[in-house]
């Protein structure tokens, strides 16, 4: 409270002190993380309006509904929840990891920096399962009167409205779903699933430094926190990927 | 070291045990509303329902990201306990999504409206030329 109460009594821009209370890169990192937010949004309000702009939209439930081993099974959602909790575990884990690092203990930080790494690498194989599942899953699909069988990709993908025709085996025919379907999807997951792939770069980077003592030679952790603040921030894209693509 | 102090006026007390417990307190909180979330878009996918408490469904699901976005980002990312100055200086340009979004989404719409509504035939005949005799020069 007492650091509260100076905050408030402190005339910040009247010289002597740094106005934003922080180190020079942690503050770059907040500018860098708040221009990468308008990057996403842009990606993500592009996909709003050309989902607003036409008059079918394949529904996600049935688009995701496979999980790995699980065969046909009808599983909406089931994969990509199991996704986001691996990464909020592993964002838990990354700020437990800066509290470590406050109180200088270097055991602690070690130890987070691992299971944030290892639920990086989790949600990346759990992405390129996904991502592969979408590709080589065939579905029927009428194009031009003939019944061809079509996995999503970005120039077509087999999520349209149901033809009025049956296969002779009684599955489900469909028409091809809308272009832009695949395109956002691959773009726009891709763009963040690269962003975990640097950030588990960074954090293994992190890690290294931190077993070998460079931090605690340096008197402070400050690298931990400004990493950590990346992951975070990967997090917090996810949110509104997930909401973007598989809830609404 | 010594450039690093001048940067930081008062530091943050480093905190023990309470911290640990806020995390876990806010892990706890975006956990229960992920399975909201997932409630209600299964919900969506399993009950017939109409159009519009669907759409209803899909607003409240919005503002439950948008808390989830301000636990990550107040508490994960420690900006709630920044200095005032710092905070507005992210927040504050990133008020500019709200016209961001609505410009766009609106533009979604008229687009497909336009599509839906046009007529090719209309669009031939209407501009007939009034003065085709005085072209030839």
């Amino acid at each position: 409270m007492a650091t509260a109460q100076a905050h408030t009594e402190t005339k910040w821009w009247s010289g002597g002190k740094s106005p934003f209370n922080v180190e020079y890169g942690k503050l770059m990192m907040w500018y860098f993380l708040m221009s990468d937010a308008f990057t996403f949004g842009a990606f993500l309000i592009s996909y709003g309006t050309i989902r607003f702009s036409q008059n079918y939209w394949p529904d996600p439930n049935e688009v995701f509904n496979a999980f790995p081993l699980a065969g046909h099974a009808n599983l909406p959602l089931a994969f990509v929840s199991l996704m986001t909790f691996i990464l909020i575990v592993s964002s838990v884990t990354m700020v437990l990891a800066v509290h470590a690092g406050h109180n200088m203990d270097k055991k602690g930080v070690i130890k987070w920096m691992i299971w944030t790494v290892i639920g990086g690498i989790a949600f990346l194989a759990c992405q390129a399962w996904e991502w592969t599942h979408l590709i080589t899953g065939d579905h029927a699909v009428m194009i031009n009167g003939q019944i061809e069988n079509i996995g999503t990709t970005v120039t077509m993908n087999p999520w349209g409205p149901a033809a009025n025709v049956a296969a002779h085996d009684g599955h489900h025919v469909g028409t091809p779903g809308p272009v832009a379907f695949g395109g956002y999807f691959f773009g726009i997951t891709g763009f963040h699933g690269f962003h975990v792939a640097s950030g588990v770069g960074i954090n293994i980077v992190m890690l290294i430094m931190a077993i070998n003592g460079t931090f605690e030679r340096k008197g402070h952790y400050w690298m931990i926190e400004k990493a950590g603040l990346y992951w975070h921030f990967v997090d917090l894209v996810w949110v509104f990927v997930f909401l973007c693509f598989y809830l609404i | 070291m010594e450039h690093a102090v001048q940067e930081i006026t008062f530091h943050h007390e480093p905190g023990g045990k309470e911290v640990v417990s806020k995390i876990i307190r806010t892990t706890v909180i975006l956990s229960v509303i992920t399975i909201i979330e997932l409630g209600m878009g299964l919900g969506m996918y399993a009950l017939p329902m109409a159009a519009g408490l669907k759409l209803f469904l899909k607003g409240v699901i919005v503002i439950l990201s948008l808390a989830k976005a301000f636990y990550i980002v107040g508490v994960f990312m420690h900006l709630g306990e920044e200095v005032k100055n710092l905070i507005m200086t992210i927040v504050v340009p990133l008020l500019l999504f709200i016209w961001f979004i609505a410009a766009f989404l609106y533009e979604g719409n008229s687009w497909k409206n336009l599509r839906n509504t046009y007529n090719p035939k209309q669009a031939v005949s209407a501009p007939a030329a009034p003065h085709e005799a005085g072209e030839h020069h």
